[in-house]
């Protein structure tokens, strides 16, 4: 039996992250990346050219004019951008992995949530503070009822760019909501903060959950070293920092106690710098779930 | 020069003191201020003529968290209870985007607050835009804090500043969250600032008493065109507190120094309303020093303490690697980890 075809598949927007999800891509088994797509030309159409990728500056118009189209594209744009291509993609039956801040279709998590959205026409993949910390809510609140769940998250200046600090807001909104309704966290909360230490520090994630006072702290930790395997699937330089660390039930905590766990999400390097851990995990995760997506596809073709 | 600039307000001395007691001060109160002591503190500088009183969780607002600690009184409530006891005073609110949003904002403007101090690391101004521009079509008057202040250079902190007044900033602030500067340093900042922003805005200065020298360099800024300065009644605020309100306005008064403050009912708010209150008195121990010393964000004396405590590694030892890490605000979860790296290396025997 022969090995499957892959699945054609187009990156929209050729910039850093552009890049980064190209490299990955092209080590996959399943997936072909047939086109890279800016407005303008740029360093990054060139960079897909010299891989033998078919790269144009004419926009979303060119690429609905290829024959055949691709089944998948990974939005790595603007909210703006995306919100105005989604309805074009979704009328030429291309499954869209967005990676901007637009959230039109659910937020996923590879580690967490994935296989229940496969057939979804567009996911949406959060934040990277969402994909570093969320897993780890969830692992928490597996075994454990989690009433308050709150992330830090904290990013090299150098890696955070000028559409996430020009609308700052929208991360910490945006993780906070996916830390309810992908972490399982009857209320959530996101802190971001951006460090310009030099030489650039790694990404660095903290997630503390509020526990009940019955909460089987073993439990709690077996499950979050389990889902750090998970997410070192697709993330290899995804790590505890510690174990995790119990506090005992106390009243300013309104009488429950608190689990805190220390990540450091180390970039794989294959565009992005190292340190650019928050950039990675979201290359990542969306390659992963473009993964996913096309042995589905490709299965239900068999 | 953007459509917003040179809309800065007027102010009615020579220098506008702003008391930060009911925020900075919260991190000493580790955030349990009750609704009586913010009212009876909000009288108190009200009386002595204090114009502008900043009323928010230490890490401004939605700091209430795991991370700085939960407030024990909702910061909106208290800032409602500001707003009615102030008679002339106006209430401000910090907010350090990444931590506060807009929507914060709306809910404490909602609440009474006049005006908001937006706060970001002193390299990053440009998270700012966004909560300015909200700020100013809510008819705010705007501050803005470039915090840890000592750790870019006067050159580049002007630029900085230049990209908030640019975004509708009307007084950028010196903000010496470390309580690291000493007086030249503190000088050449803002000279820079005056040199690129003043023409348009009034620039500002937030000291620490770390290495004692919030009021000295409070002194200078005065004498160098800053207009607008903080203060905390019995230094109540981060580290070893800030430079203390009562003494700002004692020493601006002998040097003829326009505030528009009642030196004695200054001294008497410090001695009769907020000294019963204090967990402690902020003073310059070995911990608060070594923040100066150090450049440490002040926030994390009571972080650090707590975790030395907890992981039994000294506190100096903490506040050094967090200098060595380049740690910046908002990073008290690093505290944390810190200690547990310390505890670590101990039980290697390094």
């Amino acid at each position: 039996m022969s090995a499957p075809a892959k699945v054609p598949a187009a990156i929209v927007g050729p910039g850093n992250i552009g890049t980064d999800l190209l490299a990955k891509l092209a080590r996959s088994a399943r997936i072909e990346v047939t086109a890279m797509v800016g407005v303008v030309e740029s360093e990054g159409l060139e960079r897909a050219r010299a891989m033998g990728v078919p790269a144009s500056s004419e926009g979303v118009d060119w690429l609905l004019r290829q024959d055949p189209l691709p089944r998948i594209v990974f939005e790595a744009t603007s909210a703006k951008a995306h919100a105005a291509n989604a309805p074009r993609y979704a009328e030429a039956g291309i499954r869209a992995i967005d990676l901007t801040p637009a959230h039109l279709g659910p937020m996923v998590c590879p580690a967490v949530n994935m296989p229940h959205h496969l057939d979804a026409p567009n996911v949406n993949m959060i934040t990277c503070g969402g994909q570093a910390t969320i897993p780890i809510v969830a692992a928490v609140s597996q075994v454990a009822t989690v009433d308050y769940a709150e992330i830090v998250a904290s990013a090299a200046s150098r890696s955070a760019g000028p559409g996430t600090r020009a609308n700052i807001d929208e991360f910490t909104e945006t993780t906070a909501r996916a830390v309810e309704e992908v972490g399982g966290a009857a209320r959530g909360k996101a802190i971001i903060i951006l460090n310009p230490v030099e030489p650039p520090m790694i990404m660095r994630d903290t997630v503390f959950c509020s526990l009940p006072p019955e909460a089987d702290h073993d439990a709690v930790a077996a499950s979050v070293h389990r889902m750090v395997e998970r997410v070192q699937q697709y993330v290899p330089g995804y790590t505890l920092r510690a174990e995790p660390q119990f506090d005992p039930p106390t009243d300013k905590w309104g009488g429950r106690g608190r689990v805190a766990v220390f990540l450091e999400v180390k970039g794989n390097g294959d565009f992005l710098p190292e340190y650019a851990g928050n950039l990675d995990i979201m290359t990542a995760a969306a390659a992963q779930v473009g993964e996913l997506v096309a042995a589905e596809m490709t299965e239900a073709a068999a | 020069m953007s459509e917003r600039a040179g809309a800065r307000p007027g102010i009615r001395h020579d220098v506008r003191i702003t008391d930060t007691t009911l925020r900075d001060g919260s991190h000493a109160q580790a955030h349990q201020f009750t609704e009586e002591q913010v009212r009876d503190t909000v009288r108190a500088l009200d009386r002595a003529g204090v114009e502008v009183i900043e009323v928010t969780h230490g890490d401004g607002l939605g700091g209430s968290s795991f991370n700085y600690g939960f407030s024990h009184t909702d910061e909106l409530k208290l800032i409602a209870a500001a707003r009615e006891e102030a008679t002339q005073a106006r209430i401000a609110v910090l907010l350090v985007p990444g931590i506060g949003t807009v929507d914060d904002l709306r809910r404490a403007h909602d609440a009474g607050a006049e005006i908001v101090r937006v706060a970001t690391h002193c390299t990053e101004a440009d998270v700012s835009p966004q909560h300015f521009g909200v700020a100013r079509d809510l008819g705010m008057e705007t501050v803005g804090f470039l915090m840890m202040a000592h750790r870019t250079s006067p050159e580049d902190l002007a630029k900085q500043a230049r990209i908030m007044v640019d975004a509708g900033c009307q007084c950028p602030y010196v903000t010496d969250s470390a309580g690291a500067l000493l007086m030249h340093d503190a000088r050449a900042r803002f000279e820079a600032l005056l040199a690129e922003v003043g023409d348009e805005a009034w620039v500002g200065y937030h000291g620490h008493q770390n290495l004692s020298l919030g009021v000295a360099n409070s002194v200078i800024a005065a004498e160098v065109g800053v207009k607008e300065i903080d203060g905390s009644l019995c230094a109540l605020g981060a580290g070893s507190g800030n430079s203390p309100t009562e003494v700002i306005a004692a020493v601006f008064d002998r040097m003829g120094i326009r505030t528009g403050l009642d030196v004695t009912a200054l001294l008497d708010a410090a001695e009769d309303v907020v000294r019963p209150y204090l967990h402690r008195w902020p003073k310059m121990d070995r911990n608060a020093i070594t923040q100066g010393w150090a450049g440490v964000y002040s926030s994390f004396l009571l972080h650090a303490e707590h975790a030395g405590e907890r992981y039994k590694v000294p506190v100096p030892d903490i506040l050094r690697r967090c200098g060595e890490l380049g740690l910046v605000g908002g990073q008290e979860d690093m505290i944390i980890d810190v200690a547990l790296e310390l505890a670590r290396e101990r039980e290697q025997g390094r």
